[in-house]
């Protein structure tokens, strides 16, 4: 096991070794390097002002630019990647003395306090290294995690939009990626790395007999996916863990794979690389994860960690619910697989045995023509559900033959509406039958109150999605506000305009 | 050629009423923009942390501290009784501790400081910390404080004409109540403070803060030394709103005595949550009315009744209060108004100065009921508005409208703005046409709303209107310009600098922007107000003719020229018949012996104010603008989206029309988070529950309007004699956030029955689809459960929120 952890940081190799395994990328950079161009505007992933880019080679051999929140990455998760910050974007000639990504932002008065700004800038970065994203249909996604206070947004979203996928890349640009690519092969390699200074180790095995075995000798020990929960008990919460066994290396656990009629998703695959698998034909459970997190937190965070975590509200175990996944655990060399509604028992507890780990997350690949899927938040995009329906069912000769009601946000776990459900079972495809079936609701559920909804709100809202859901199976759908296929903004304003 | 301020020629780059970009922009996109803690001293620093009170109101009953000393890497740990002089950080009546002393007056309140060589150290040592507390009873929402009659002060009324008797004969009356809710200013950049210790005890501090000048004399006054051993620069604030005029004294406060303490550099860095939970807001308030009016929709009388909820002193509360009552009318001409003002005390964060301060919960007031009695009366709502504008400026002297505090409003432009806006907007037909989309929408309802705004520009405060600027020119041309004024992002500095380049006719790039430094520039007042250019643009401006006056005299007399006929134009200097580059003409005075610093000082004229009576000219003139935004809403969830905007607004003759618009448009999106998306919620003992970015929601980018439209009012132009005749432009366009809150209402207008919304803010998709339940909206109706709680909703969220702010 090698003790440091090696990484390209600017175009340059950085090799870094002895300090305590949860250091932040963004302590690290502006105490340690005295890179203070990354700014901490939250610590806990949720506004982007210290949003860096990691570039990281796929299995395709397909170099990748993804958008990173520095405050809750953990510098032993760089092991390997390319690490580019605001500092390291201009062409080092100076010619042109800014990045496009930069002039932009100048050109259109898109700094104000300019706090928020190299976050932007990196973000803009990264999808102008992916040739995606910068669409003016796209921006509000390729941002939704920078906040900025002061300008309104609307010059940083022209900015974004005016900056152009060229397919011809600027020399300095060609240059820059060149020699990333040749660090990022000259630093590969196949070994367990391990980040520690005695006290607080980070470890990330290579391969999967490897994290087994670490795992089964340290049951205790935390297991780090994307850290963008983890992350917030390391800043905010000021947990110390001893040891942290990360996914995010082992071999094979990034993979999305169909086996039969079902989609086995990783252990370690990013929301943002399993989205295409899990939303084909359910185009919902698409616009429930572009609104979830953000780019950078869906750069890091994982389908099954969000499993692992046991939120009562997580916005995919509901979805997830609704279209009957199963869950696979390993662990001491055994491995089962139960359905995923019974794999949350309550709030804070789940069903996995001590030396078990999701190891697999099992979902249906059927289309799903009855999918639906309703955030309900504050805020459409980067906020945590107040209440979170999705809801599956199959219909025969106009009559409901299956219903799965999942619901996130209603109880201490995310859970099936069964009594909803069995008012619907057998019922004509009408809005009637969902009006009936909402009114079931409350021998389900008796929600909570907290700062995100009312209890008398989420039983209200919860209700009139399972209407809503009726609408839009029995023919008379509700046109959505935002997201994908809302008719509003392009139509409605356009016209009036 | 030559003009009042010897000046011909606009050929300089960066001129004024030019769209001269940010001067900072090219270091905002780069990182290389330094703010508090990226200062190379603040790496080497020692770290603050304050231990803060876990409790609402509680006596403290014993303080051991001394595992927390002993703990590793913590250097020292502060109490009361570590501050030499006045342990005091408020900015007016000396009711804030800096450490408490015995008791605890909110959840959140700093009662210790840990000094450490590192955040981690000092994090690990904070649970070691054995404070005991015995809990006193608690005054947590203005309900409870007006049941109890908890109030800073007694309450003021301002009043005009006889509102009681001509509501009582009004052909129409009407009375209601709006809860408001406040709003955290969510700076981008925490508060932070910096302290460096240097000879015979004094400190030098780099703070991220408003207002130097107070953070000099609180920290003079705290560790007991004369003003002039401290000195505070800011360069530059990570965003402010208001929320670092006052709160940057704690920090900076406790760095300076920590640094005194170890004898080495200090900083304190609020990490977001504690910054949440230890710094005041955006005052909530709860707005009583009772209004009188006729069938055309005059207005004859209101009666205001408002309640603010200050927190647990006073902090700036008194002069916030003074704007919320000047403008209860906003816009409206309203002989018979009464305004009863009560400035609630609770346990909790010191509500303080934010963007508008008052102003805007003040304007919601009668926009709310211009709201209802349209809705009473079937008018839309912009009649009404159109029939009680304070008549327009071209009108006899006489027949000028007077406000309620007895300022005459003689630059009322707002038939110009209202008429052009409604054109640009189409408001009419998409009025129309959104009404008839309603009727055949079940689920989504539409709705559009256009809104004035009048503010006042200057400090209700008559003596904080003054400021000063320091203008060096050196011998290669080259000029350093210095001013009290701070820069957050608003660009202050970069008009500043157009007037100084102006003033000259020299380029911008010739001027180097300076941080503010107390030691440049003594006893400034708060950039605070939007006066921020309105007066330090003056004061440069009056430095640069000192200036230019000297080296007028002097190239006079040297080319045997008449001091008027010295010109400056374009980079160049003419006397008479000659002319020479501004360089040789500065090294010609040089070389002469001529002085080419100077201060400048300004002071705004016109203006007083007796705040007991609640009369007189508080404000040298005032700023317009109207907003036309149209929303969707979701009657079966709440949901609710802002479709477009269009804004039309005054910023005199603008002084940079791009960081005008920046201003504008940010206003704009801050002013409807504030009123949408912006809750802040405590639970029933007084913790703050939304204390960071993953439960309070500012707007996101996807949040703007898809269509933005805003513009600058063409023929605008300050009839008071401002810089350049441009007028302030930074808290006024946040109020044409209020069109997205009466758009919603319209739209709720949509579901039918008779019944008028009282939507409440923030309009939060629960308070949207509790509202369409009331009014008889879709959704699923069921049994007694929902039934009961409708009726006695605010009791009910009372229980379970906490109950402050709106209902």
């Amino acid at each position: 096991m090698r003790e440091t952890i090696t990484f390209i940081l600017n175009n340059q190799i950085e090799r870094v070794s002895g300090l305590p395994g949860d250091t932040t990328l963004l302590n690290w950079l502006r105490q340690t390097r005295r890179l203070t161009g990354s700014k901490e505007g939250c610590g806990e992933g949720d506004c982007g002002a210290c949003t860096v880019v990691v570039a990281r080679r796929g299995d395709d051999g397909v170099t990748r630019w993804h958008p990173v929140n520095a405050c809750i990455q953990f510098m032993g998760m760089l092991e390997g990647v390319s690490v580019t910050t605001i500092e390291g974007i201009r062409p080092t000639d100076g010619v042109p003395e800014l990045h496009p990504c930069q002039q932009v932002m100048v050109d259109r008065h898109g700094s104000q306090c300019g706090f928020c700004t190299p976050g932007f800038v990196m973000s803009m970065f990264a999808a102008w290294c992916n040739g995606e994203g910068l669409e003016p249909d796209r921006v509000d996604t390729t941002l939704a995690g920078n906040l900025c206070r002061c300008t309104g947004y609307r010059p940083i979203a022209e900015a974004a939009s005016s900056l152009t996928h060229d397919a011809l890349l600027p020399f300095y640009e060609r240059q820059r990626r060149a020699t990333e690519a040749t660090l990022m092969s000259e630093i590969a390699h196949d070994d367990t790395v391990m980040l520690t200074d005695g006290q607080r180790s980070f470890i990330a095995p290579a391969s999967a007999d490897a994290f087994a075995s670490l795992y089964a000798r340290d049951s205790d020990c935390t297991i780090v996916s994307g850290a963008t929960d983890v992350g917030l008990w390391v800043t905010k919460q000021n947990r110390h863990l001893p040891t942290m066994l990360w996914t995010g290396r082992v071999a094979g656990f990034d993979r999305v794979t169909q086996i039969g009629a079902q989609w086995r998703i990783g252990p370690a695959v990013t929301h943002e690389a399993g989205l295409a698998a899990l939303a084909e034909g359910r185009p919902d459970l698409g616009e429930v994860m572009r609104r979830f997190g953000s780019l950078q937190v869906r750069s890091s965070g994982t389908i099954c960690g969000n499993i692992a975590n046991g939120s009562p509200i997580g916005d995919l175990p509901p979805m997830l619910i609704a279209l009957a996944s199963e869950v696979e655990l390993s662990g001491a060399g055994t491995s089962r697989r139960l359905p995923l509604e019974d794999f949350f028992i309550e709030y804070g507890r789940q069903d996995r045995e001590v030396g078990e780990y999701v190891a697999a997350l099992l979902v249906p690949s059927a289309a799903a023509p009855f999918f639906r899927a309703y955030k309900i938040s504050k805020r459409f995009d980067q906020d945590i559900s107040a209440v979170m329906g999705a809801f599956n069912i199959s219909v025969s000769d106009g009559h409901i033959t299956s219903a799965r009601l999942a619901f996130g946000g209603m109880a201490a776990t995310p859970k099936r509406a069964s009594a909803a459900e069995a008012a619907l079972m057998g019922a004509p495809l009408t809005e009637k039958s969902f009006a009936r079936a909402a009114a079931a609701l409350d021998q389900d559920f008796a929600p909570i109150s907290d700062m995100r909804a009312s209890a008398d709100y989420r039983m209200q809202v919860a209700r009139n999605l399972i209407l809503k859901y009726g609408m839009d199976c029995a023919g008379d759908p509700v046109p959505r506000l935002a997201g994908y296929d809302s008719p509003l903004v392009g139509t409605l304003a356009g016209a009036a305009e | 050629m030559k003009d009042a301020d010897f000046i011909s020629g606009q050929g300089v780059s960066g001129d004024i009423h030019t769209a001269r970009r940010h001067d900072s922009a090219h270091k905002h996109v780069a990182g290389s923009a330094v703010y508090v803690d990226d200062i190379r001293a603040a790496n080497d620093a020692a770290v603050v942390l304050i231990g803060q009170s876990p409790h609402a109101h509680a006596r403290i009953t014993a303080c051991d501290l001394g595992a927390v000393a002993a703990a590793p890497g913590v250097l020292a740990v502060l109490t009361h009784a570590d501050i030499p002089g006045q342990n005091d950080c408020s900015p007016v009546y000396g009711d804030d501790p800096v450490l408490a002393v015995d008791e605890v007056c909110y959840a959140g309140q700093a009662v210790f400081a840990i000094v450490a060589e590192t955040m981690q150290a000092a994090r690990d040592a904070l649970p070691l910390a054995k404070v005991d507390y015995e809990m006193l009873p608690a005054v947590l929402t203005i309900d409870q404080a007006m049941r109890e009659g908890s109030w800073l002060g007694p309450s003021l009324t301002m009043e005009s004409g006889d509102p009681d008797s001509v509501i009582a004969g009004a052909p129409h009356h009407l009375s209601g109540r709006i809860e408001i809710g406040g709003q955290e200013h969510f700076y981008l950049e925490g508060q932070a403070a910096l302290a460096i210790p240097g000879e015979d005890g004094d400190v030098t501090l780099h703070c991220s803060t408003q207002h130097p000048s107070e953070i000099q004399h609180k920290v003079a006054d705290c560790l007991g030394l004369p003003n002039h051993a401290v000195t505070v620069e800011t360069r530059r604030m990570g965003g402010a709103f208001g929320g670092k005029e006052s709160q940057g004294n704690l920090p900076a406060i406790l760095s300076a005595l920590a640094a005194r303490a170890i004898g080495r550099p200090a900083k304190t860095v609020y990490d977001r949550d504690d910054d949440f939970r230890l710094t005041g807001k955006r005052h909530d308030i709860r707005i009583d009315y009772d209004v009188g009016f006729d069938s055309d929709g005059r207005i004859l009388a209101v009666s205001f009744d408002q309640a603010l909820r200050c927190g647990m002193s006073w902090d700036l509360s008194e002069a916030i209060a003074a704007r919320a009552m000047c403008h209860a009318d906003n816009a409206y001409h309203l002989p018979h108004l009464r305004v009863v003002s009560h400035r609630c005390k609770t346990h909790t964060q010191s509500n303080t100065a934010f963007r508008g301060f008052g102003g805007p919960q003040g304007m919601l007031g009668i926009e709310r009921v211009i709201d209802q009695v349209a809705h009473h009366l079937g008018l839309d709502p912009l009649a009404v508005r159109r029939r009680n504008l304070y008549p327009h400026k071209s009108v006899a002297e006489d027949q000028l409208g007077m406000t309620p505090y007895g300022q005459r409003v003689e630059d009322c432009i707002l038939q110009d703005i209202i008429a052009d806006l409604e054109t640009r907007s189409d408001y009419a037909a998409r009025r129309a046409e959104i009404e008839a989309f309603n009727r055949n929408s079940r689920v989504i309802k539409r709705g559009i709303a256009l809104t004035p705004v009048k503010f006042g520009i200057s400090f209700n405060t008559t003596f904080l209107n003054q400021a000063g600027a320091l203008v060096h020119v050196y011998t290669d041309g080259s000029v350093h310009l210095n001013h009290g004024g701070t820069e957050m992002g608003q660009g202050l500095n970069t008009k500043v600098a157009q007037v100084v380049a102006h003033e000259f006719q020299i380029d911008f790039e010739d001027v180097k922007i300076t941080a503010t430094t107390t030691g440049k520039v003594p006893n400034t007042s708060a950039t605070a107000a939007s006066s921020g250019t309105d007066l330090n643009g003056m004061a440069a401006q009056a430095a640069v003719r000192t200036i230019k006056a000297r080296m007028r005299d002097f190239l006079a007399e040297q080319h045997q020229c008449d001091a008027d006929d010295v010109v400056f134009d374009t980079g160049r200097v003419i006397t008479g018949t000659q002319e020479m580059s501004f360089a040789d003409a500065v090294k010609a005075c040089y070389l002469g012996r001529i002085s080419l610093s100077a201060t400048g000082f300004y002071a705004t004229p016109k203006i007083h104010w007796d705040k007991v009576r609640s009369q007189g000219r508080p404000f040298y003139y005032f700023a317009y603008g109207a907003a036309v935004s149209e929303v969707a809403i979701d009657c079966l969830t709440g949901e609710n989206r802002i479709l477009r905007a269009d804004i039309l607004h005054d910023a005199g003759r603008s002084l940079n029309p791009a960081l005008d618009i920046g201003q504008i448009e940010g206003g704009f999106v801050q002013g409807a988070g504030w009123l949408t998306t912006e809750e802040l919620v405590w639970d029933d003992s007084g913790q703050l529950r939304t204390h960071a970015p993953s439960t309070y929601k500012i707007p996101a980018c996807g949040d703007r309007p898809p269509v933005f439209n805003v513009a600058l009012f063409e023929d605008g132009e300050n009839l008071e004699d401002t810089i350049h005749r441009s007028k302030a432009v930074g808290e006024p366009p946040l109020m044409l956030g209020i069109s997205v809150l009466m758009a919603l209402s319209h739209a709720l207008q949509g579901v039918g029955g008779h019944a008028y919304p009282m939507l409440d803010a923030p309009a939060t998709p629960e308070r949207i689809c509790l509202a369409a339940r009331r009014l008889g909206g879709p959704g699923v109706r069921v049994g007694v459960r929902v039934g009961v709680r409708d009726d006695v909703r605010d009791d009910v969220r009372e229980d379970v929120r906490g109950g402050h702010g709106p209902a």
